[in-house]
């Protein structure tokens, strides 16, 4: 995908580029929602023979290794961070580190609220991630807004700006919550690959 | 710990250097005119018996009939605090004067003032919207806000 490169000069240029990029953004997120990527729901889903073994491989390798994306908005990303630390231990699902670098991550956890100021820059850092890529909206900010729906600041739902996988609920979710979700996630790659290859 | 001043003490010594300029004094606070307000300042700060060269906060409140703005000030050599106030009364376009040259923590405390409330603070180098992005409708700290 083609990134712009605005030629800034001076820092009221730079704030007018962002004035540019928030507002094209809530124009286009205003008007519509992101349709959740969901066919993995149905359970139907007819493989062709030749490939069901490869399939089958290349499914775990993946569900067994995603890295995700070191990325917090808000409270929620203390919840996250708990699930990432000893007691709860997302190593054991093979999510060893929080990778610093969109390229090298696979699972974007949106954890907490975000504000139409932050939303270029998610959408940017969701556009830098390599496929495969899946999102998590964790807790009710970041699926809808939450208490701060009605605000003047507040994205009322991620899905508005990126394409979201799995909802966990909770404000803010505990990290069995959050394990549920990445389990789900798991379920959804050994069940959509072939699907996610096409796009 | 902190020493909360007398505002009535220190409100007559702004009068001895400046007549006028204080609407209220009681024990707490002091409520000085808006046009006076650079003077009291550079005077608190600079005055031998209270340097204040500490701004530990810088609030807006709106009361509809009028904005107030608070200043927390300290001293970190006599350890000593005083709460200042001004009150400003234009609503369409309240006008206060900037203390940014006096204590560099009023920077980002007016940019966010203006940018939440609306208060333009003449004089401060870098007036900008802080949280929100330029061309944002309205104030939104502002109680008449929708």
């Amino acid at each position: 995908m083609e990134i712009e490169r605005p030629k800034i000069i001076s820092s009221y240029e730079i704030d007018l580029a962002e004035v540019e990029r928030i507002t094209q953004l809530k124009e286009k997120a205003e008007k519509s929602v992101i349709p959740d990527p969901d066919a993995w729901i149905d359970e139907e889903l007819r493989r062709g023979i030749g490939l069901t073994t490869v399939d089958a491989v290349l499914d775990w390798a993946r569900s067994r290794s995603i890295f995700p994306l070191m990325f917090g908005l808000a409270c929620c990303a203390f919840e996250m961070i708990g699930t990432a630390a000893s007691r709860f231990d997302i190593a054991r699902w093979g999510m060893d580190i929080f990778r610093w670098s969109p390229r090298q991550a696979d699972l974007m956890i949106v954890a907490g609220t975000l504000t139409w100021k932050m939303a270029p820059a998610v959408k940017r850092i969701y556009d830098q991630m390599a496929e495969p890529k899946w999102v998590i909206a964790m807790g009710a900010c970041a699926i809808s807004g939450g208490t701060f729906r009605e605000s003047y600041s507040v994205v009322p739902g991620i899905n508005r700006i990126i394409p979201v996988d799995v909802y966990v609920p909770g404000c803010p979710p505990r990290p069995e919550g959050l394990i549920y979700g990445i389990t789900k996630i798991h379920k959804k790659i050994t069940q959509d690959s072939l699907k996610r290859a096409k796009t | 710990m902190t020493v909360c001043l007398n505002g009535e003490e220190v409100a007559k010594k702004i009068g001895d250097a400046f007549p006028n300029s204080i609407d209220i004094a009681d024990k707490a606070t002091i409520i000085a005119k808006s046009e006076y307000l650079y003077q009291i300042a550079e005077f608190l700060k600079n005055n031998s018996d209270l340097k204040f060269d500490y701004l530990a906060n810088q609030v807006a409140v709106d009361y509809m009939d009028y904005f107030e703005v608070v200043y927390n000030l300290v001293s970190l050599e006599y350890n000593h605090s005083l709460t200042l106030k001004v009150r400003c009364n234009d609503r369409e376009n309240p006008t206060l004067p900037s203390v940014v040259s006096l204590w560099r923590t009023a920077d980002y405390q007016e940019r966010e003032i203006y940018d939440l409330m609306g208060i333009t603070f003449t004089g401060h180098p870098n007036l900008k919207r802080l949280f929100l992005w330029e061309g944002f409708p309205g104030h939104p700290q502002r109680r008449d806000y929708l």
